[in-house]
């Protein structure tokens, strides 16, 4: 039973892999020609920012993806090519290849977005919680309307008002880039402290947005689960309130938020690549900008498919967890 | 009558403060498209990087927009993408919600396995793909289609439970046995009662699609000589107008964008309440 599940969300994934695969194949074939070619021709005629090598590029394009072959064996060659995470060259930065350009800014990216999905994930969770919950202190409910206001909002909106307050107007913070110009990368004290101080605003202006989605979804939940009969038998029984908190309800209300979760992710990550771009954090969402900027067509592919298939594989590993997490399930068809 | 409506919308207060913020927007735009000539919202009609002043109130930018008029004309811009849009995809996306709910089978399968698997795909990305894929700059309108390409997604989905709790009412079952056709009961008696529901499904299509165009438009993917909210966002960090202190070239638009996200999202609270009475005991 255990083993189906599992293969059968796997299928699932493969099968977003297979899709992003092939979105990125036809897509651009779809309008009649194959801009790729056309945009490396037009900079190698416009000279500017291409260094040279146009022509091995054209000619390793060429035999790559064999253009005087069939559609069918160009689009195999090219899953051969996606299966070995091999996306030809950068048009941009040639002669690096696509793939060294993500995996230098990969690990911006998922530091950035793992840290503040999570936390903004539990600190919502808990406040939703408490928000429902009649014993919490009165004060509280002054937070539900800003919380409300604030999950409204675009992550980089938030991250462009924040910037004026905390690093225009009050110079607190660094107002552009994952470190400091002229800073060495190095696995030191001074260069951490640096890029956590960076990481800070966009990470800020996630994290609150966020925060406020994740409160209110639990709020909700949280306010059905404390209506079950379960509940108002454990107060019956005179179980100490904090338990009844923790254990009867919070632990119940919290499963949804998980399924929220897989479903948010793209969402979250849609929203970060524009917080990239407005700070200028070295990750995904610049290398992307930059490569929209300078028409690099390989690049911009390499990293739409790389995102989708690592959002895919994250929602597998949650479908998996799920069940574990929430004995209800087990494991079984939906 | 419109005490009636005064005294239900102060028991729904977000439904009137989302009201109020879009009536808002709404009349800055057409008393400003009497008072102030739109064609200033081109580059070079005027002095470039003014801060606000009498003359130019909201400032100019570094090409030489009068961004009052930029904003007057942009905002409805931005959001008429939102929504051609929305109605594209709330259309599409009941359309299928219907028929997979309704006629279940290996239709429901597929529609249901394509919805849920596109959500779990950063749309953005997607759009992005599409939007390099066309050859040239986009126009509005075009923008609207390539936003509506994935903005049915969602409505199909949720959309489709609903229907497939309705579809079990005794009612609806009444209809069936007197021999009503298929189509006739989704019209007759479906639709009707998930209206309020439709409602609230359109407007947060609406707001998404909003958001999902001004990425595009930031990323530099956008019309790029329509002056929509999103477009001057991407002028502002295309000349780090941040870092060089031009606050007023960013902050009308932020206002703007934050308006119509606030206006919105309170609307289809409002809207939701409407929608499922029942929300009224856990507010």
């Amino acid at each position: 039973m255990q083993a189906a599940y599992i293969a059968r969300r796997f299928g699932v994934f493969l099968l977003i892999v297979w899709l992003a695969a092939s979105l990125n194949f036809f897509l651009p074939r779809l309008s009649g020609q194959d801009p790729v070619r056309t945009k490396l021709l037009q900079q190698a005629a416009l000279g500017g920012y291409v260094q040279g090598g146009i022509d091995e590029m054209t000619k390793e394009y060429e035999r790559r993806f064999g253009l005087d072959k069939p559609l069918w064996r160009q689009y195999l060659s090219y899953l051969d090519g996606v299966a070995h995470l091999d996306f030809n060259y950068s048009i941009a930065n040639y002669p690096r290849r696509v793939s060294e350009l993500i995996a230098d800014a990969l690990p911006w990216t998922l530091a950035l977005l793992g840290t503040t999905t999570l936390l903004s994930f539990a600190i919502g969770s808990f406040l939703g919680a408490l928000l429902a919950w009649p014993g919490a202190p009165r004060w509280m409910r002054w937070l539900m309307p800003p919380l409300w206001a604030l999950h409204a909002i675009p992550f980089f909106l938030l991250g462009l008002i924040l910037t004026y307050l905390l690093a225009f107007q009050i110079p607190l913070l660094p107002i552009f880039g994952g470190y400091s110009a002229g800073a060495f990368p190095a696995l030191s004290w001074r260069f951490a402290t640096d890029v956590l101080q960076h990481a800070l605003l966009p990470a800020l202006s996630i994290i609150l947005v966020a925060t406020g989605g994740w409160a209110l979804g639990m709020r909700g939940m949280m306010v059905t689960t404390m209506g079950e009969d379960y509940v108002t038998f454990a107060e019956a029984k005179g179980l100490k309130a904090p338990t009844v908190f923790l254990r009867y309800c919070l632990r119940n209300a919290i499963l949804p938020q998980v399924t929220a979760l897989a479903l948010a992710l793209g969402q979250i990550l849609s929203g970060a690549v524009l917080v990239e771009v407005i700070f200028g954090y070295p990750g995904i969402g610049t290398l992307l900008f930059q490569a929209i900027r300078e028409n690099d067509h390989f690049v911009i592919q390499g990293v739409v498919f790389t995102v989708i298939v690592a959002l895919g594989f994250t929602t597998f590993v949650l479908d998996v967890i799920y069940p574990w997490l929430d004995p209800r399930i087990s494991y079984r068809r939906a | 009558m419109m005490r009636g409506v005064v005294r239900y919308l102060r028991r729904n207060p977000s439904l009137a403060l989302g009201t109020v913020l879009l009536a808002a927007l709404a009349l800055f735009v057409v008393i400003g498209g009497m008072l102030v000539d739109i064609e200033d919202a081109r580059p070079l009609s005027a002095p470039t990087l003014r801060a606000p002043s009498w003359e130019y109130p909201f400032g100019t930018d570094r090409q030489g927009r009068d961004l009052l008029a930029v904003m007057i004309a942009g905002t409805p811009l931005t959001l008429r993408i939102g929504f051609i849009a929305g109605f594209l995809g709330v259309g599409i996306g009941t359309v299928l919600a219907f028929i997979a709910a309704y006629y279940r089978g290996l239709l429901d399968t597929v529609i249901r396995g394509i919805a849920d698997i596109g959500l779990t795909v950063p749309g953005l990305l997607v759009l992005i793909i599409i939007a390099v894929s066309l050859k040239g700059t986009l126009t509005v309108n075009q923008m609207a289609i390539v936003v509506a390409s994935l903005a049915w997604l969602y409505p199909t989905r949720t959309i489709r439970a609903q229907v497939l709790s309705l579809r079990e009412r005794g009612y609806v079952e009444v209809a069936r046995l007197s021999g009503m056709s298929g189509p006739a009961i989704i019209f007759f008696e479906l639709m009707p009662n998930l209206l309020p529901y439709l409602a609230a499904t359109l407007v947060n299509a609406v707001s998404a699609a909003i958001l999902a165009s001004i990425g595009l438009e930031v990323l530099g993917l956008g019309p790029i000589d329509a002056p929509t909210l999103g477009m001057t966002l991407y002028w502002v960090n295309f000349n780090a107008a941040m870092i060089n202190g031009w606050w007023w070239w960013w902050l009308a638009p932020t206002v703007i964008i934050l308006m119509v996200f606030l206006g919105l999202f309170f609307l289809t609270v409002g809207l939701d309440e409407i929608a499922n009475p029942r929300l009224r005991s856990a507010a």
